[in-house]
């Protein structure tokens, strides 16, 4: 390996472009793809290293975002860590809160009033919807349709920040879960509006599946493209849609039917190729399962407190112990691992980033495809990089 | 599926020898634990993946856990006769003993197949210093490549056999583990001026006043005196 | 038939060019500085301090600077000094008041906690998000006359909340002044009782005794009662469990434990 010359030299700052002599191959090319990168969703490097135009390598670099969340966590006290969590997916704030809230109240033993859980299963479905859409668009925008479709899937993120903002006060840091309910109650005028949306938004999916879904272009640039096998995604702890769409049946909402999910009738979208299209497909039909989802949960909200009277909002301090608690996030499965030491502080206070873990397999998408590929495969993955450099 | 108990008894019939028990876990989640021998754990783990009952094809996370070096105060109740023949006292007596420090590595792991879990497996060092070594599960659940290289690059673990053991969040240089309990921040990590004082007794410890009253021109207008940038000393009048 | 797709999907894109013009559903962007969309009632973005009087703010501050919100801020960006003297207050206790009081709005993340942690009502969030500056340093750290507003700027912005706030800081100014009166009554009535035959029974046990909740209550009455009434009743430790009417039950288990 060492004669082939395939060692990669010692990282360098900014972009690198490098020849590379193997004898075998010809010349090989090295790119290093980023950091700085229009289609790497933040600040995220791939070394590439390219035969002509097929990656025989990839080596995803990251960590330019990190800021140690978990050392943070561990040095306050868990209320203050909840806005924090906003700040790990900042497109889903809403579910990594509740995934945050479900750990803490595993770890505490706190019950949730039920309109609660309605609640949370209103906003989670709420980011589910925003989050995929906003994946369609970007993904979209890799395949070279800049602008119109991801504008569209925009004018529908907007309606679902300003339900945001004017419930929980932030479009985007919400801050809205509490051990053992919700900060706000939400009136009729914000569930009629909540209700508004989600009926138009079965007929904006139509529009947009019309205008995208049979394009002759995004299936030639995404049909076989990135293929996934169901093993190795099982054994690479691939969650969320991605899994799904190597046709492997696991959603948290089924399996551990956190919250109230079991009182919902809703079906779980099963792909058949684990490739970029089934991967694009899979998130517009959790969509449409999304907007069953909310209709139900909107009819069935039923009234009643929103925190529980006998949780604590200072001075908590839950009993030594351990817990990890994990729900469906729109990107895969979030959880939240807390050792307490029964003081105000976790001892220690771990994220399980569900975008972190799929990148895990990203190199093995990747190989034999070509360089323009690998941006649509990596937009594909869904990563958010507060998130995977935490 | 099975309890922890059955899971541990089996086992230790399958790997005699093996050392395996049983941590409970007091808090209200109840989610115990076992804490598997260093000797056989990539085998053991792979008893768990491939076992037909248990089918733990899944490992969701992997974190790094730190204990440091505790010293534990122990009070004992110990009878001492009395000499004058009376009956004899109760003295307390009080022992110092000191709780060797460990890093740990815990396993969340899930069965996709069956749909159940979890059952958490978690491997201990032998020290935090250099016998900092647990095996690699990398080759038995490829999901803990990245994570295994987290807990190496933030807790320092060293996990044998894994096949690509290199800092991932932190860069290359840095030589520290910062998530370990007895970390310390370094003295510039942080400077901008702030109404507090811990950032800001740092930083002049840094850096000379110059550098600080560049970045920050003027005190607030009521003049708290740990406030802003401080004033320049005046050098000494001869 | 190959293209039908771009077909299809250009008529899309057509349809929303018109509809971009007429349907509000298709266009939810406004011209902003000239065009203002209305704020959500909830819109929070970083914190003021509620004084009752927009004549004199610092004088009728409701912080009494004890700490909380600094101790519970999350990224840290509050300072408090407590004062050395006590002014009297809304309810014309004399309280400690907040010497300095500063935030970092450089630092301050908007996350509402300051404001769920207050025992107090006296820290709100603000609604005013035009606030660039060219000075990234002192310009953004804002002391305690810049954070003060009157409690009426808090009902302009947040109507319902202020309303409901304002309501129970009511209730409890009552209570506390029915609890004060009933507690001075009560204690005359009981030095009347202990001139006519004095017996020691363990009134300080029973105060121990007393669940915290009646326990907080009392020691908030204590000084808004008149202090002609102090000289009158001569054992003040009596004044507070005889506010508690369920002090007998109590008082059994307190005598039980020492």
């Amino acid at each position: 390996m060492s004669n082939s010359g395939l060692e990669f030299p010692a990282p360098v700052g900014g972009s690198h472009v490098a020849a590379v002599h193997d004898p075998f191959h010809g010349d090989l090319l090295e790119v290093s793809m980023g950091p700085h990168h229009p289609s790497t969703h933040g600040v995220f490097r791939m070394m590439v290293t390219l035969d002509g135009e097929t990656i025989v390598k990839l080596k995803p670099v990251f960590g330019y975002l990190h800021r140690n969340h978990e050392k943070l966590g561990e040095n306050t006290s868990y209320l203050a860590s909840m806005p924090y969590t906003d700040r790990l997916d900042y497109l889903n704030s809403m579910t990594n809160n509740w995934a945050y809230a479900l750990a803490v109240e595993k770890l505490a033993g706190q019950p949730v009033p039920e309109r609660a859980e309605y609640l949370r299963v209103i906003l989670a479905e709420l980011t589910r919807l925003l989050n995929h859409v906003c994946l369609a668009g970007f993904l979209l925008q890799d395949t070279g349709a800049s602008g119109t479709p991801l504008m569209y899937a925009f004018r529908e993120r907007e309606k679902i920040l300003d339900l945001f903002e004017s419930l929980s006060g932030s479009r985007m840091m919400c801050n809205y879960q509490r051990f053992g309910g919700c900060r706000v109650d939400a009136s009729p005028e914000w569930l009629a509006g909540a209700k508004h949306i989600t009926d138009n938004f079965g007929r904006f999916l139509d529009e947009y599946e019309e205008l995208i879904t049979g394009n002759e272009i995004l299936m030639a640039r995404t049909q076989g493209v990135g293929a996934l096998s169901p093993e190795l995604a099982i054994s690479a702890g691939i969650t969320g849609p991605m899994l799904r769409a190597t046709g492997v049946d696991y959603d948290l909402r089924k399996v551990d039917a956190y919250g109230v999910y079991s009182r919902f009738n809703f079906r779980v979208p099963l792909g058949d190729h684990g490739d970029t299209y089934d991967r694009y497909m899979i998130r517009v039909l959790e969509m449409r399962e999304s907007i069953t989802i909310l209709q139900q949960a909107l009819r069935d909200l039923p009234a009643g407190p929103i925190m529980d009277p006998k949780a604590k909002i200072r001075g908590f301090r839950p009993k030594a112990g351990e817990a990890y608690g994990r729900i469906e996030g729109p990107k895969g499965e979030i959880g939240f691992y807390l050792i307490s030491d029964g003081s105000p502080n976790p001892y220690r206070y771990r994220v399980r980033p569900p975008s972190f873990v799929n990148l895990t397999v990203l190199e093995d998408m990747c190989l034999g495809q070509t360089i323009a590929d690998a941006v649509i495969i990596l937009g594909s993955v869904d990563i958010v990089l507060g998130e995977v450099d935490r | 599926m099975e309890t922890l108990e059955q899971i541990r008894d089996r086992l230790l019939a399958r790997f005699p020898g093996a050392e395996v028990t049983l941590v409970t876990n007091p808090g209200a989640a109840a989610q115990h634990s076992l804490s598997l021998g260093l000797a056989h754990a990539a085998a053991m783990a792979l008893f768990l993946r491939d076992d037909a009952e248990l089918k733990l094809d899944y490992c969701s996370n992997v974190t790094g856990v730190d204990w440091p070096e505790k010293e534990i105060i122990e009070s004992t109740k110990v009878s001492v006769p009395d000499p004058a023949g009376g009956p004899a006292k109760i003295v307390e007596q009080k022992t110092k003993r000191i709780q060797p420090g460990s890093l740990e590595v815990v396993y969340h792991l899930y069965s996709m197949a069956k749909k159940h879990g979890p059952v958490i497996i978690r491997l201990r060092t032998a020290n935090r210093t250099d016998r900092a070594n647990v095996p690699s599960l990398t080759p038995v659940w490829r999901s803990c490549e990245f994570q295994e290289r987290e807990v190496f690059d933030l807790f320092g673990v060293k996990f044998d056999g894994h096949p690509d053991l290199r800092r991932i969040l932190m860069w290359d240089e840095f030589t520290a583990h910062p998530m370990r309990k007895d970390y310390v921040e370094p003295d510039d990590y942080e400077w901008e001026p702030t109404p507090h004082g811990t950032v800001l007794d740092k930083a002049k410890a840094h850096y000379p006043p110059s550098a600080l009253v560049a970045a920050a021109p003027a005190a607030p207008a009521h003049g708290a005196p740990t406030h802003a940038a401080p004033a320049p000393k005046e050098a000494p009048k001869p | 038939m190959l293209g039908s797709g771009l077909l299809q999907g250009l008529k899309v894109t057509a349809k929303n060019i018109a509809g971009s013009f007429h349907d509000p559903e298709r266009l939810v962007t406004v011209e902003y500085p000239e065009q203002k969309t209305k704020l959500p009632e909830n819109y929070r973005n970083f914190p003021f301090l509620v004084s009752e009087n927009a004549t004199d703010p610092m004088g009728t501050l409701r912080c009494v600077a004890c700490q909380i919100c600094e101790k519970e801020c999350p990224p840290q960006c509050i300072y408090i000094e407590k004062s050395k003297d006590k002014k009297p207050d809304a309810a014309g206790k004399m309280q400690v008041y907040p010497a300095v009081f500063d935030i970092d709005t450089s630092v301050c993340m908007s996350c509402q906690i300051c404001v769920e942690v207050c025992p107090f009502e006296a820290i709100k969030m603000d609604q005013v998000f035009e606030i660039a500056t060219t000075d990234r340093f002192n310009a953004l750290l804002l002391d305690r006359n810049q954070l003060a507003k009157p409690n009426s700027y808090y009902h302009q912005i947040h109507p319902t909340e202020a309303a409901e706030v304002d309501g129970r800081l009511l209730a409890e100014r009552k209570a506390a002044e029915e609890k004060a009166k009933a507690a001075a009554a009560a204690a005359a009535a009981k030095a009347a009782a202990a001139a006519a035959a004095p017996k020691p029974v363990a009134t300080p046990t029973a105060t121990a005794g007393a669940p915290g909740a009646v326990a907080a209550t009392v020691s908030v009455a204590k000084p808004a009662t008149p202090p002609a009434a102090a000289p009158v009743s001569a054992t003040p430790p009596a004044a507070a469990p005889a506010a508690s009417p369920a002090q007998n039950a109590p008082a059994s288990d307190g005598k039980a434990a020492p």
